[in-house]
């Protein structure tokens, strides 16, 4: 069984994240990029298969600037066999469709039997590039899992709903991404982060996707920044100490903005 | 004016979810608002009067025999179908799971351009202009979609007001879907809750809890200031990760993002992934036993001290008040 885990590098939550207000795109330069988190559980579980199924075979697979081999070695450190990188500076400012048609074309080249992907990135926040990839792919999407279990010819899990669960399957090939609930990643070992140099990473350019932007993307609608601004950073107010009378004062507080 | 699809969820029992609402009034500032419901057969004609009261000026009904046994394939035949007849110049869901789902097929099945969780969408010049809210409100972006339709996902509770009452037409379609490209539901679990509490999505007033609650015996706090303010009850991570409290009530990067009226952090840290989950809320309280918490530097009135005295004090003040 073959598993493409994909990979977004993004900026580390714990520092601040700066957008460039003049092209709305992500200032790389800002904040120090790290595997998003949500990727290494998404791996976790491929790995888990892993290691219970001798023979398996786990990519990560990545789309990103140069830098991005960095959050690839991570991957490989913690167990991935391979990984691929997609590398194009005609991918720069991606919007969702562009990202989703890339991919397609790198995962489609890799081979898989089944895609693992996080619910949505911390940086983006879409949500929505695992199904537009299935899309693409003519694969079912079992999105936002919970709790997923598979075998060589089926994919199964729990996602939430608006009002409580469902459960649902797949047969294989398909596409499924996971929420932090789904599993608690692994630490690398000092034996992988070794091994990860030696492992094989890949790197794909659009032609050498057969992709030519000019085709591939005509007559595709894009979604385009018009404006950026940075929001004022928000300042702290009264600040008091309790002294046996904080709550009264609080009410007060509350009662003079008339949100009680 | 052109057509603008709104994409109506249907719980399981048949109910119109709450985000029809601002959909619909989304949906009216940009055009003529067309409702798009995939429902079984001959069921969708009950829901007709509702989507009207909303402000719906057509409602497409897409009629399914695998709604409910598909994950998502009767809603998105019946988008691409309302979208191949109505031509329209906008497509909005809900930024649900189950609408984020349908988008994201349906951008590639149309070749449109896509903008998910929006906060705000206006009109200007003929062209749609949907508004995000990045990296837990720190940036604001403006983005239009060039080429075709635009398909915008639409954060829950975002989206104020209703659009004026309508008296809808109805047109009603059949729909296949392609079974061999769907995920097969096997259960659905509805939820039985029994709480009268509003939703933490879109609820004016949100109290949150966080480690320093201690315990899940101890977290009850929360929901007593939340009883007490009509407001619903949140967490941090810590606290979902400590077992005080479901993962549905997380607050923060990795749970729901919140802009209330007022956000009260009880015992809550403010680590700068919770922060990005609520520091867009217009009034917010801390107390919180240390001074040097980070959330004391957004809140507009921070209490240095135990939640345990503080919060009963707050709520006996509160109540005398009351009287």
């Amino acid at each position: 069984m073959k598993i493409i885990v994909l990979v977004k590098q993004v900026p580390d939550t714990y520092g601040e994240r700066k957008l460039d207000p003049s092209t709305g795109l992500l200032d790389r330069e800002a904040s120090d990029t790290i595997v998003d988190e949500i990727n290494e559980r998404a791996l976790e579980v491929a790995l888990r298969y892993k290691d219970k199924n001798k023979g398996t075979e786990v990519v990560a697979l990545s789309m990103g600037p140069a830098s991005a081999t960095a959050a690839l070695r991570k991957a490989l450190s913690m167990g991935a066999d391979s990984a691929v990188h997609v590398l194009d500076d005609g991918l720069s400012g991606s919007d969702l469709g562009w990202t989703s048609t890339a991919l397609a074309a790198a995962v489609a080249q890799t081979g898989y039997d089944l895609i693992i992907a996080g619910n949505e990135s911390t940086d983006g926040r879409g949500g929505v590039v695992p199904v537009m990839l299935a899309e693409h792919l003519n694969l079912p999407h079992l999105s936002f899992l919970d709790s997923v279990g598979f075998n060589e010819d089926v994919v199964s899990g729990e996602r939430g709903t608006e009002s409580g669960s469902l459960a649902a399957h797949a047969p294989l090939p398909a596409v499924v991404s996971v929420t932090e609930r789904a599993a608690e990643a692994r630490f690398p070992n000092f034996k992988g982060m070794m091994t990860a140099k030696r492992k094989p990473l890949a790197v794909l350019t659009l032609s050498d996707l057969g992709l030519d932007p000019a085709q591939a993307f005509a007559g595709v609608g894009r979604s385009v920044i018009k404006t950026t601004i940075e929001r004022p950073a928000r300042t702290a107010g009264r600040k008091i100490i309790d002294e046996g009378n904080a709550g009264v004062e609080l009410a007060e507080f509350l009662a003079a903005g008339r949100l009680i | 004016m052109s057509n603008i699809l709104a994409f109506i969820e249907v719980s399981n029992t048949g109910q119109i979810r709450k985000s029809a609402r601002s959909l619909l009034t989304a949906a009216a500032a940009l055009g003529t608002p067309v409702a798009v419901v995939a429902t079984a057969p001959g069921t969708g004609g009950s829901l007709v009067d509702e989507l009207g009261a909303l402000g719906a000026e057509q409602v497409y009904l897409a009629e399914s025999d695998q709604l409910g046994t598909l994950l998502v394939a009767a809603q998105l035949e019946a988008l691409t179908a309302a979208a191949a007849e109505l031509a329209p110049a906008g497509i909005l869901l809900s930024n649900s799971i189950e609408g984020r789902d349908i988008a994201g097929r349906l951008a590639v099945r149309l070749g449109a351009g896509l903008v998910v969780d929006a906060v705000d969408v206006r009109l200007e010049g003929g062209q749609i202009l949907a508004t995000q809210s990045v990296f837990g409100g720190a940036y604001t972006v403006e983005s239009a979609v060039d080429g075709g339709p635009a398909i915008v996902t639409v954060r829950q509770g975002a989206i104020e007001g209703q659009a004026p009452a309508a008296t809808p037409t109805v047109t009603a379609a059949s729909v296949a879907t392609n079974a061999a490209h769907s995920a097969v539901i096997d259960a659905v679990n509805d939820a039985t809750t029994t709480s009268t509490r509003p939703e933490l999505r879109d609820a004016p007033k949100i109290v949150s809890g966080g480690r320093g609650l201690g315990s899940k015996e101890k977290f009850v706090l929360v929901e007593q200031l939340a009883d007490a303010l009509g407001a619903a009850v949140g967490a941090s991570r810590a606290a979902v990760d400590s077992g005080f409290i479901p993962q549905t009530s997380q607050v923060g990067q990795t749970g729901v993002t919140v802009s209330p009226q007022l956000y009260v952090a009880l015992g809550i840290s403010g680590a700068i992934q919770h922060r990005a989950g609520m520091q867009t809320a217009k009034t917010i309280v801390a107390i919180n036993k240390d001074a040097d918490a980070p959330i004391f530097e957004i809140a507009d009135f921070g209490v240095v001290g135990d939640v345990f005295t503080v919060v009963p004090q707050l709520i006996e003040a509160m109540a005398a008040r009351a009287n």
